[in-house]
């Protein structure tokens, strides 16, 4: 049901990315979407990669702060009113979203979500029609 | 102008006689009625009658602030707390506050100090004087509060916080004296030229304290505002400030010998020292009733001259303190230990994180900034949650040592280790 999200937290200084990302290569874990969210002083680096475990077991190990979150990849269409559809049916029912993102890679199609309460979020999409990418089937 | 000439200007022996009557008297008072310092003498098999003068002063076991600790909150109290009329507290190294109590009595002679201080700054009961030091546990603001009042000039009890409205009544009432830290009368000189009444002040002098400085910073103060500006010396152990204070001559603070006994020991022998010889500053407080300490071991590294200054006065000269013997840090005029910092991440998280305190001045007003490494369980994909850590760790700091802090996440091991152990400050303030 729920994806495994790679989280970093980055200070905001020279070299930082560009190491989480060699990191990452070195290990030949590939990126399949990712998204910055930042403040003046930090930033933390969400991404959907290949081996997620890998990737963070690796990341700690260099030293990193890393962590893996639990969150939703809606699969959409590519098309008008797709992402309207999801967004709706989240807020009839009172969900948050705390931050998405999207995905479009190796033929798949998604919409990152982290929504307050995640599985009441999961029911509702499926309920609502909209099919989620399981964990393996996204790092395959 | 000297207050006291009676006190101030007595011949060394004549002070000599009366400190050593004094120390005789309080030696026998705390064996009677201070079962921790009576205790402390037997360990060394010491009785009062030992004790004949300033000469036998060295055979006394110190008094550090541990001994405060260990009978927190009024064990060292000589006299009963019906006769303690007023209570103060100082951050202790470890969250428990350091209590100090005074008698009627010790508050007059306190009173008096801060008088004889106020004095030496040359202002007399004409003037209008501002005490901007915070008001409240801390000894500062009551304390020169009481001493403007005995003295007899106008007080006016601005404490800290609102600067323009301070300048506003400075302008509007006439006020000639100000008694602050000299780093917020420097930020007090900014928001005078900011709201360009720079020439409706008639500020004579300023009497500064409770931060370390430095001559330069008082020459700034003395060219920035016109005015002469004084130093005063003294920590609420030992009753707060009004200890020592510099005359026109600025030859070093004169300590009021005739109610403190001052010695200057080395650091680690805790022999005592030769004049000029710098050390140690260790206080036996000759009169307090309240909370009488015999060798204080202050951790104020300074060093003492006895020769007479041309000023009349004839009490002893300490140096400017040149720094601490431990890693007590004075920031805004408050007393920080690392150690503060330590215990509240502590409770915070379970356990120690990485931690590394920066002490800076902007502006003229020190800052505090809390670096603390991310760690497992601190750390989430939400900026939300990390800015709810950042802010519960200020709150709690801020909760430990009475002080706003700006708390700043960094990456794990990022803060520098030397030796094994992790460097937890770095002052960038300058003191010369």
């Amino acid at each position: 049901m729920f994806v495994k999200q790679l989280s970093v937290f980055i200070e905001n200084r020279e070299g930082r990315l560009e190491q989480v990302t060699r990191v990452l290569a070195d290990e030949n874990v590939n990126i399949l979407s990712l998204s910055m969210a930042d403040t003046t002083e930090y930033g933390v680096l969400r991404m959907i990669v290949s081996d997620p475990e890998k990737a963070r077991a690796t990341l700690c190990a260099e030293g990193f702060s890393a962590m893996l979150t639990d969150v939703l990849a809606v699969r959409l269409e590519d098309r008008v009113g797709e992402l309207h559809r999801m967004t709706h049916i989240l807020c009839a029912l009172g969900l948050n979203v705390e931050y998405m993102y999207a995905l479009a890679s190796s033929g798949k199609r998604a919409m990152i979500v982290k929504a307050s309460d995640g599985e009441a979020a999961a029911k509702a999409v499926t309920d609502g029609g909209l099919a989620l990418y399981g964990n393996e089937e996204m790092c395959r | 102008m000297i207050w006291n000439e009676t006190k101030e200007c007595m011949s060394r022996d004549e002070l000599e006689n009366l400190q050593g009557a004094r120390l005789v008297k309080l030696v026998d008072r705390v064996y009677h009625n201070v079962e921790y310092y009576r205790k402390k003498m037997q360990a060394v098999g010491l009785l009062p009658g030992d004790i004949r003068g300033i000469g036998d002063l060295d055979k006394l076991p110190f008094t550090t602030k541990d001994d405060l600790r260990a009978t927190y909150p009024f064990g060292l109290f000589a006299v009963p707390l019906s006769q303690i009329t007023r209570v103060h507290a100082s951050s202790g190294t470890t969250g428990k506050a350091t209590v100090v109590g005074y008698t009627r009595h010790d508050i007059d002679v306190w009173s008096e100090c801060v008088a004889r201080c106020i004095t030496m700054a040359g202002l007399g009961k004409s003037d209008v004087i501002q005490v901007a030091y915070g008001y409240g546990l801390f000894t500062g603001g009551l304390g020169a509060h009481y001493g403007v009042e005995k003295m007899g000039a106008t007080v006016v009890p601005m404490s800290t916080g609102n600067t323009k409205k301070l300048v506003t009544m400075m302008v509007d009432f006439g006020v000639t004296g100000i008694m602050c830290t000299p780093s917020y009368l420097l930020h007090i000189a900014e928001v005078i030229d900011e709201m360009g009444v720079r020439d409706k002040i008639r500020l004579r002098a300023s009497i500064n304290g409770a931060e370390p400085w430095t001559e330069k910073m008082r020459q700034q103060i003395e060219e920035r505002l016109g005015i002469h500006s004084h130093d005063i010396y003294g920590l609420s152990e030992v009753m707060g400030p009004g200890v020592a204070a510099d005359c026109s001559f600025h030859r070093g603070l004169h300590i009021q010998e005739d109610h403190f006994l001052p010695e200057v020991v080395d650091q680690h022998t805790l022999k005592p020292l030769r004049d000029g010889m710098t050390g140690e500053l260790v206080i036996s407080t000759l009169t307090k009733e309240g909370l009488p300490l015999i060798r204080y071991r202050t951790k104020d590294l300074t060093s003492i001259d006895h020769t007479p200054c041309e000023c009349g006065r004839t009490t002893a000269r300490l140096a400017r303190f040149t720094g601490r013997t431990d890693d007590m840090l004075i920031i805004r005029g408050v007393n920080v230990f690392p150690s503060q910092v330590e215990a509240a991440l502590l409770e915070m998280a379970g356990t120690t994180p990485h931690y590394l305190m920066i002490v800076d001045r902007v502006d003229n007003l020190d800052t505090l900034e809390v670096q603390v490494e991310m760690q497992e369980g601190f750390f989430s994909d939400e900026i939300r949650g990390l800015e709810n850590l950042s802010g519960r760790i200020a709150h709690g700091i801020q909760q430990a040592i009475g002080l706003a802090v700006k708390v700043k996440l960094v990456e794990p091991k990022s803060l520098e280790r030397s030796d094994g152990k992790s460097r937890h400050v770095i002052d960038k303030r300058t003191f010369d």
